[in-house]
């Protein structure tokens, strides 16, 4: 048997070895990261810079093309699915943590959203081509888009929704059920409002991965030429707001990078690199936002 | 022009989609923005899907309308208009240190038969001439028409092809699988070779149906209908009653007109100006229905194609 010394010795050596391993494995991802952006930059730094860029629409001449149509379709698109996805996830997360008997049946539902949300996004958009295009007769527009994304995030909202109101301590619900508050009460005043910042956190990660989708939305038909923006949701006349842009045909981000990129010329490869750099972005700048809400909502709780 | 309202939905082939998209931004051009030219590429196949629905006025197409999507027009109530817009060339791709010069459709077709699927796997056992080195090959995926058209210009038949090859609908990433392999051999759109003349290198091509000798692909090779069989006109198919919407009409008629400069440009081959004079003529003159009988023809001139009358 080693002396207690050696041991000691080994086991530190063995601390350290886990540190170095870990820090190994951490970059691996930062790195993967930084090269592609990297990479992406060095093909597309031309026109990262240039107004013309973000301001034209598509072109068949590569110099006078840009991401116009796709940059706000994409926004729009996110938009619809964030405002669809959250209160129907949050909703249904509520529900199953707080409300819910447990059973057979809630079991089912437990295993059916966990298997969704590992279910290939490509389907999702066979779904809405088959139920919403095929079946109810709607348009291939922004609300079906839309629609598809939320589908396609759903579970994983529903399951971040969950995981964060697990993490409130039991405590708080007994002391308010204590002062007699209904379960409604406590859901509204208390859980609601501590878990929004675990809340916000999924359903943006969530959100981000869903804009670089391309596929379901090549499935329901999303168009690739495109020079037209959806009509302003917002008017100067009465009522102010206009809803016709939901059902404006559109493109987004991804597709046009897929068209760009299967093109022979090599200009076009660099317009996919560049907006390639716009949507990491894009979806960097969404983390960034989800990382400011965390922050602030946790400050505010105090327990 | 400038009058114009109103949106041209168009869908389709992915090879016709460049010559589509410059002429719809020119168009928009022309009509000051007055008329939307929405396009999207989801393939002749899927292009023609939506056709038979009714969802869109012009599908692009890279090969003649099927039987069986002509029965669908029938039974949906649709009549079409076919006009030929420009031609594709495939090119026969090898290795740019390949000392090969040409190659004969009938060696081709031994390349690229199903029988040959598991014998044919080296250069010698195409022609003993050539050397004992690995051929591996490199092709279109089976869902576009660029694939139905080389099966049937080469093997004889539509989609009749040996499966053991690397498939694509990714025509640059069979550019970069050509280039990477000293033993590769591989059929790409014209457009994708003269982007990469330096990548790959084209083989001449023997017909021996014609007496033409070995022809490289070129853009006078092309037009002159001397690059056979592997040269294949694509088309637009305009649903008939769209037609008569005066910004469909419009937009057909400036891509008809301006096809030879817009075609150069984006780097395809433009038919020659009499079968655009015809083309022109038979939507003037709202003429439906195909020239072909549901499948591919190989080797004939535009111009006779066009002088038939459609059924």
């Amino acid at each position: 048997m080693a002396s207690i010394p050696e041991l000691i010795v080994r086991l530190k050596r063995q601390d350290r070895w886990f540190a170095v391993l870990g820090l190994a494995c951490t970059l691996v991802g930062l790195v993967t990261l930084l090269i592609l952006l990297a990479g992406l930059i060095r093909d597309g730094h031309h026109r990262l810079f240039d107004p013309a860029f973000y301001a034209s629409f598509p072109s068949a001449r590569a110099a006078r093309a840009g991401i116009l149509s796709p940059l706000v379709g994409s926004i729009l698109l996110a938009f619809v699915t964030i405002l669809l996805a959250v209160p129907l996830g949050v909703a249904a997360g509520v529900y199953l943590e707080e409300y819910a008997p447990r059973n057979i049946w809630t079991t089912l539902i437990e295993i059916n959203i966990a298997n969704l949300a590992g279910v290939p996004s490509i389907i999702f958009g066979l779904l809405a081509l088959g139920a919403l295009i095929y079946g109810l007769h709607l348009d291939r527009s922004l609300l079906v888009g839309g629609i598809t994304l939320a589908l396609l995030i759903l579970p994983i909202v529903i399951v971040t929704t969950r995981e964060a109101l697990r993490a409130i301590p039991q405590g708080i619900r007994e002391a308010a059920y204590a002062l007699g508050a209904t379960k409604w009460q406590v859901v509204r005043h208390h859980l609601i409002p501590y878990s929004l910042g675990g809340i916000a956190t999924g359903t943006i990660i969530a959100m981000s991965r869903a804009l670089g989708e391309s596929a379901p939305l090549m499935t329901i038909g999303a168009l690739t030429f495109i020079t037209f923006l959806p009509p302003p949701p917002i008017r100067s006349q009465p009522p102010f707001v206009n809803f016709q842009w939901l059902n404006s045909e559109f493109t987004a981000m991804p597709i046009q990078m897929f068209n760009w990129i299967s093109r022979p010329q090599a200009e076009f490869s660099a317009l996919a690199a560049t907006a390639g750099v716009v949507l990491i972005l894009m979806t960097l700048s969404l983390n960034a936002v989800a990382i400011i809400l965390r922050y602030r909502l946790r400050k505010r709780i105090k327990w | 022009m400038s009058k114009l309202s109103g949106k041209v939905r168009i869908d389709g082939s992915s090879s016709l989609f460049p010559v589509v998209e410059v002429a719809a931004e020119d168009f928009q051009t022309a009509t000051r923005k007055g008329v939307d030219v929405p396009i999207a590429h989801a393939g002749t196949g899927g292009g023609f899907k939506r056709f038979l629905r009714d969802e869109i006025d012009i599908c692009n197409a890279s090969r003649p309308i099927s039987e069986a999507e002509r029965k669908g027009c029938q039974e949906a109530g649709l009549d079409f208009i076919e006009l030929p817009v420009c031609f594709d060339a495939l090119t026969i791709a090898v290795h740019p240190g390949s000392k090969l010069d040409s190659i004969t459709v009938e060696q081709l077709k031994t390349i690229w038969s199903p029988d040959s699927q598991g014998k044919v796997l080296k250069w010698s056992d195409v022609d003993p001439s050539w050397p004992e080195t690995p051929l591996r090959l490199f092709g279109a995926g089976a869902d576009s028409g660029t694939f139905d058209y080389f099966t049937e210009a080469v093997v004889g038949k539509a989609r009749s092809s040996r499966t053991d090859y690397t498939g694509s609908e990714d025509d640059n990433a069979l550019v970069q699988g050509i280039k990477g392999d000293p033993g590769a051999l591989g059929y790409i759109p014209f457009a994708y070779y003269i982007e990469n003349t330096t990548a790959v290198k084209a083989l001449a091509v023997d017909w021996e149906k014609d007496e033409e000798g070995p022809v490289r692909p070129s853009l006078e090779t092309v037009v002159a209908a001397k690059y056979n069989p592997l040269s294949r006109p694509l088309f637009i198919y305009v649903n008939k009653k769209s037609a008569e919407r005066p910004e469909v009409r419009a937009f057909v008629e400036f891509l008809l007109i301006n096809a030879p400069r817009l075609v150069v440009e984006v780097k395809y081959m433009p038919l020659p100006s009499t079968a655009y004079q015809m083309a022109l003529q038979r939507f003037r003159d709202q003429k439906s229905g195909s020239a072909f009988q549901g499948k591919p023809e190989v080797g004939v001139k535009i111009e006779d194609i066009l002088a038939r009358e459609p059924q």
